[in-house]
């Protein structure tokens, strides 16, 4: 291991990536790639592909055409492959996904546990790390149901930080959240992104991105219009369509 | 007009409104609340007036409770002696009558053994362990044979001990086999899932007189020159696959209200699917089917009478059995209604214990 990490190693890389929903063409020459230690933000109109764009980074959807490499390691049907990217690859929904059968506590420590096979004591060391980084050490042995929507949401993050992912996907994490709860989910995603985290993030929440993004990904049906820094992208847009994209989201 | 309402008073914090209490308001409330519901209870009560005390006399009154035959005759109430009578055969219909004390003490561990596991407090690896030898010691008492006892063949088991065994072996057996069929069924694999689908659909296309025929008749026929399988086997065999495909099904409807975002969470945690299924989806599914699944867990209690139909004798079986004698034939009813009574004792409990486990399990876990 070098102690200065390789700013130009690629982490995810999508060449030509098509992907269909039955006959509709849902994912249109997707070209992109993120280098170790960038955060991309991406937007776009509902319907554009961008959750569909993220989910196939991780397999849980399968792409048709093209290829998907996730720090070196091309996904396709093999399942080890799928398992090995996913070890190597943390998610956040929209809708959190914790499993509400367990308490908070049990919902960290189940990955590392089963599929790492790190001991117990090590695990719960870890996890109450994760939730003091997260700000609700508190809650470890409440359920998931006597959370808020924030705290859940905290919870999700730090349970896909459990893992010690090298990146870290976030599918609009702030989209099902009460308004008064979105700053302190987007407070741990700042934090994280400090810390160097590798970060690709689907989300409409413009100070977010123009406070952390390296990068702006502008999606319209299915195709990727614009890439650019986020400075030239707010302040001079090429594309029609990301201004009227943007003059929609920043009206008000 | 904002900045009034922002600087006024809060309103102040109440208690709730009190409720009028005591038996009077309670009967008012209950009973006599509006006309129709005034008609609707003189009505109940004056029902009750006919029918209770003369159901009273004739249950309890007027009954005979012991004695001979000739003693039910002169009375006008009810013949409880028959169950005095016949208890013994209709509690352990053939199995030889001096190894009575082994087919009790076979059914008091099982008994025993079934209420305590309802205990969360016990509820660990070491209670399987506990099951085996248990039902080591269950077998040894029924079979005989060894430390000096008489040895009983299947075909002269009988009564509750049969009933009982019958059931805890269609729902031990039967269980995890629903859950297999079940998330067969859900497979990608398309030979896995036409196995099950088959297994299921044809199973409940057929009532379970026609299984029970089918595995006590059928099988031997399919089996190698010289092989048989003991006759309460092959009916434990199709008691097992019959309540499987029903539970299946049960088990099925859990999986499917399991929001997909689960199975994509500890999909992208890393989880294989075998663990995804015993940790994640399964735990979920089975909790949301209790209250069906109860419902079959209970008819497999009643469905062990069907048993009668292949030659075994359950417990309504030895009581049809024990009612033959024509001394007795005149008060078969009353017997019934000692079984029913028999039956009824089973089954409410295991539906008062399935709605514990459901308020248990609601605790904290809302979702």
């Amino acid at each position: 291991m070098s102690d200065e990490p390789d700013k130009s190693r690629p982490m995810i890389e999508l060449r030509d990536v098509n992907k269909w929903f039955g006959d509709f063409h849902v994912l249109r020459d997707i070209n992109l790639t993120v280098r170790l230690g960038e955060r991309v933000v991406v937007c776009g109109p509902s319907g554009s592909g961008k959750s569909t764009m993220i989910r196939c980074i991780n397999r849980l959807e399968a792409h048709q055409e093209g290829s998907i490499i996730v720090d070196g390691t091309e996904l396709n049907d093999d399942l080890r492959r799928i398992e090995a990217v996913r070890r190597e690859v943390g998610m956040v929904f929209q809708s959190f996904n914790l499993f509400p059968h367990m308490t908070v506590m049990e919902n960290l420590v189940l990955g590392p546990t089963l599929v790492q096979r790190m001991s117990a004591r090590e695990a719960e060391e870890r996890a109450m790390a994760l939730l003091a980084r997260v700000k609700i050490p508190e809650q470890a042995r409440k359920f998931p149901g006597q959370l808020s929507g924030g705290q859940q949401q905290r919870v999700a993050i730090a349970r896909a930080l459990m893992m010690k992912p090298k990146v870290m996907l976030f599918d609009e994490p702030t989209s099902a959240l009460d308004p008064e709860m979105i700053s302190e989910v987007l407070d741990a995603m700042v934090e994280l992104a400090a810390e160097g985290m590798t970060m690709m993030v689907v989300t409409h929440e413009m100070g977010f991105a123009r406070q952390v993004a390296d990068l702006m990904v502008f999606m319209d049906d299915g195709e990727i219009i614009e890439t650019a820094a986020p400075d030239a992208f707010f302040a001079s847009p090429k594309s029609q369509r990301t201004k009227l994209f943007l003059s929609q989201i920043l009206s008000h | 007009m904002a900045d009034a309402a922002a600087t006024s008073p809060s309103a102040p914090r109440r208690p709730p409104p009190r409720r009028e209490t005591g038996p009077l308001h309670w009967a008012h409330r209950r009973f006599f609340n509006g006309a129709h519901n005034v008609v609707l209870t003189l009505a109940i009560a004056w029902a009750l007036v006919l029918i209770v005390p003369d159901l009273l006399a004739w249950a309890v009154l007027d009954a005979v409770w012991t004695g001979p035959d000739s003693a039910c005759r002169s009375a006008g109430g009810a013949c409880w002696a028959i169950v005095a009578e016949k208890y013994r055969l209709i509690l352990f219909g053939t199995y030889p009558y001096e190894e009575h004390w082994r087919a009790t003490l076979a059914m008091a561990i099982i008994i025993v053994l079934a209420v305590a596991s309802g205990f969360e407090r016990f509820w660990s690896y070491g209670l399987f362990a506990v099951w085996v030898v248990a039902l080591g010691a269950v077998f040894t008492l029924m079979f005989g044979g060894v430390l000096g006892l008489a040895p009983v063949g299947t075909h002269e088991w009988g009564g509750l001990p049969l009933t009982l065994l019958i059931f805890i072996g269609t729902v031990v057996g039967g269980l995890p086999l629903a859950v297999l069929l079940a998330l067969g069924r859900r497979s990608e694999l398309p030979v896995v899932k036409a196995l099950c689908v088959g297994l299921i659909e044809i199973t409940r296309g057929v009532p379970l007189i026609t299984v029970l025929f089918m595995a006590s008749l059928m099988l031997p026929l399919f089996m190698p020159e010289g092989v048989t399988i003991d006759k309460l086997l092959r009916a434990q065999l199709g008691m097992i696959i019959f309540f499987a495909a029903y539970a299946a099904e049960i088990v099925r409807g859990g999986l499917q209200a399991i929001p997909y975002g689960q199975t994509e969470a500890a999909n992208a945690v890393g989880l294989t699917y075998w663990q995804r299924t015993r940790r994640i989806i399964l735990p979920q599914a089975l909790r949301i089917v209790i209250p069906p699944l109860m419902n079959d867990i209970i008819r497999a209690f009643k469905n062990t009478t069907f048993v009668s139909i292949v030659g075994l004798f359950d417990v309504l079986g030895a009581t049809s059995a024990a009612i033959q004698d024509p001394e007795w034939v005149l008060y078969a009813p009353e017997a019934y209604l000692f079984i029913f009574a028999l039956y009824f004792v089973f089954c409410f409990a295991m539906s008062k214990y399935s709605e514990s486990v459901e308020r248990k399990l609601a605790t904290g876990r809302n979702f």
